[in-house]
């Protein structure tokens, strides 16, 4: 049955994970993203699934790792400071391909900086936040309804491609409460097995629980089944075993790691546009800020000037290809983030491909933990028109 | 098909992984041999065992072992560990660890898995040293030893490991050392079959490193220091505390089983949605509540 809620952003996060099938998280409670766990604690038991509270956020996603090898679909939630400090377990979880869903609930940094005020601080931490080189997925929901349907995408995302998704959400959007509806049954793409039987493999044909079909995943058996997987976070072959001080196993396993992402991209992305087709203008922007940005264009067309929007969903991947359309056609392209400058990286990037024509890129920053108002946004589009 | 010269235990390796990384003298032969031996003995199945390691000389043993196990970041094991267990409580899980990986960056963990009593078996090689490194001052390092970060002796007090992880609440605690094989194996069954948080601390040699710059090269001689400085915990208890300086108080330390954080966690899920925990649920395409 189809039910309709009025929860905060964090709530509905809870719900998605619940609805995907989530049955374990592992947590430690931060501002402001506290709410995803206590939800979980209360809805897993009730869900065959369980919680544990951990020692630091380190343990948590150690956790969430761990139970992900057991065959279960996990997820953590945390803030800037906590995945700050679970960036060396991203990159584990990366390095041996575990899915698995982490919830990042933005505040104002860096350090303690501001607990309860939102931020999208982290977006380049979430891009390059570990060491060595990986190619993240990540979702920017810009309303409660989103929270939900977009970590069940998370959950959908990592088992798909058996990475760690990061949820990009903020103070806003988590303490934010609406109106969502959580429908009956959503789309789960469940974990694949080995074609296989463990029984089937010998030493003359030994399982191979790292090799993958181009551009794809490996399946992913799970610890108890009898495939007796050897798990590192060491450079590996597709056996398993350690291979460390090879550079061409490295750039062979690296490569096929960034691979798996990086030639998926148009299937992963996710972007929106609004107006775009004669817009001379067009506003990029993810999360929060998209609400203020969407009042200003409407604004903006009702006074005749010529701007459109682009809706990023998914930062990560960056959405080149549409963000390519636009600098083609567009004459200015506005960030609109709540930063000092970190999306508008990848935009001036690829904006840059357009050569000669390519249109100017501004950045509307935003700090301190407000949205960005409408008519500032407004305001820039006359400047620059 | 065992023959006069092979390791009994050589059908529960990675034989194609050999030979291992280990240096010669090195005590985590012994260890794996007891474990296995513990393991045999008591009558748990290797196909239902699972191994964790964080990053050390003692975290390379479950890559060589013929199981699931996972060799996870430096200290961290014990996590990944208490996830894999909650997610499947049928896995027996062992952790390898070292006294760096153990005490020093996983310090926190070791002491609030034992507080919790989470049914896992953790067996802590503590050579007094980081040997993966090359020979650093460890948590555990006696006070006066040499290491590379140590050239004039320790200034620090070490951790006794045993008294560490009993204080936090772990309901078996045994410490052994590489010559007493038997003792170990003997330790390690009871802690395999212990539900809760077993540790098993074996101090072992380090010829290469603790030896080379403590001037006892020869494992041989390490080892037979072990030997004649163990005093038998039941014997220390009722030995001064000055008599004990120097010694290392081997044996029991805690057998004492209580009701675990795994049990905890399935009995709330019968008693709120009348089933118990998932298993494997991640390979299911529909969630119906």
């Amino acid at each position: 049955m189809v039910k309709e809620l009025f929860v905060q952003g964090n709530e509905a996060c809870a719900y998605g994970a619940i609805k995907a099938g989530c049955k374990f998280f592992g947590g430690y409670p931060i501002t402001p993203s506290t709410e995803v766990a206590e939800k979980l604690a209360e809805l897993l038991p009730k869900h065959g699934g369980s919680f544990i509270q951990m020692e630091d956020e380190i343990a948590a996603i150690g956790a969430i790792i761990g139970a992900s090898w057991s065959g279960l679909k996990t997820m953590t939630s945390t803030s800037g400071p906590g995945f700050s400090l679970m960036q060396e377990n991203i990159g584990y979880a990366h390095i041996t391909e575990t899915p698995t869903v982490i919830v990042n609930v933005q505040r104002g940094g860096p350090s303690t900086g501001q607990p309860t005020m939102a931020s999208q601080g982290d977006m380049m931490q979430i891009r390059w936040g570990s060491h060595g080189d990986y190619e993240p997925i990540s979702l920017a929901p810009s309303s409660v309804q989103e929270c939900f349907d977009f970590t069940v995408e998370a959950f959908n995302l990592s088992e798909q491609y058996r990475v760690p998704v990061i949820l990009a959400t903020d103070e806003i959007i988590g303490h934010m409460r609406e109106k969502i509806t959580i429908p009956d049954s959503v789309d789960v793409i469940p974990r694949t097995m080995p074609k296989e039987s463990p029984d089937e493999f010998s030493t003359n044909n030994p399982y191979l629980p790292f090799k993958a079909e181009e551009n794809g995943a490996p399946p992913m058996a799970a610890f108890g089944q009898g495939y007796k997987i050897p798990v590192t976070g060491l450079t590996h072959d597709e056996r398993g075993y350690p291979d460390s001080a090879d550079f061409e196993a490295h750039t062979k396993l690296i490569t096929r790691l960034n691979n798996k992402i990086l030639n998926n991209r148009e299937k992963i992305v996710s972007v929106h546009e609004r107006f775009c087709d004669d817009a001379d203008t067009i506003i990029i922007s993810y999360g929060a800020p998209v609400r203020s940005v969407h009042r200003a264009v409407v604004q903006a067309r009702e006074e005749g000037l010529k701007v459109g929007s682009i809706k990023v969903d998914t930062p990560w991947p960056f959405p080149e290809a549409q963000i390519l359309k636009a600098a083609e056609v567009a004459k200015n392209l506005i960030v609109v983030e709540m930063n000092l400058g970190q999306m508008v990286y990848e935009v001036e990037r690829v904006a840059g491909m357009v050569g000669e024509n390519r249109p100017n890129v501004h950045l509307i920053p935003k700090i301190g933990g407000e949205l960005h108002k409408p008519e500032v946004i407004l305001s820039k589009i006359k400047e620059i028109s | 098909m065992v023959g006069n010269n092979e390791n009994p235990f050589i059908k529960y390796l990675r034989e194609d992984r050999l030979p291992n990384i280990f240096c010669g003298g090195c005590g985590n032969g012994t260890v794996l041999n007891t474990f296995f031996k513990g393991m045999e003995s008591a009558e748990i199945d290797f196909n239902s065992v699972a191994m964790t390691s964080g990053i050390g000389c003692s975290s390379r043993i479950p890559g060589y072992a013929k199981c699931d196990s996972l060799h996870t970041t430096h200290g961290r094991a014990i996590t990944f560990a208490t996830g894999l267990k909650i997610g499947n409580p049928d896995l027996n899980i062992v952790v390898f660890t070292g006294d760096g990986d153990a005490a020093a960056i996983g310090g926190n963990h070791l002491i609030h898995a034992a507080r919790k009593n989470i049914n896992l078996t953790v067996i802590c090689v503590n050579n007094n040293i980081y040997g993966m490194t090359g020979g650093q001052i460890s948590p555990t390092s006696p006070e006066g030893s040499f290491a590379t970060t140590a050239p004039y002796g320790s200034i620090e007090k070490p951790f006794n490991l045993a008294e560490l992880v009993t204080a936090a609440g772990a309901s078996f605690v045994a410490r052994w050392t590489t010559a007493h094989p038997l003792q170990l194996s003997k330790s390690i069954k009871k802690a395999l079959l212990n539900p809760g948080f077993s540790f098993v601390e074996v101090v072992s040699q380090c010829p290469t490193y603790f030896g080379r710059k403590n001037r006892i090269r020869n494992p041989v001689d390490m080892v037979k220091i072990f030997k004649e400085n163990s005093i038998n915990k039941r014997k220390a208890d009722k030995m001064d505390e000055e008599k004990l300086i120097g010694k290392i108080i081997v044996g029991e330390f805690v057998n004492k089983p209580k009701k675990d954080l795994i049990k905890n966690i399935c009995d709330l899920s019968v008693e709120q949605c009348g089933r118990d925990l998932a298993v494997q649920s991640a390979y299911q395409d529909s969630f119906q509540e």
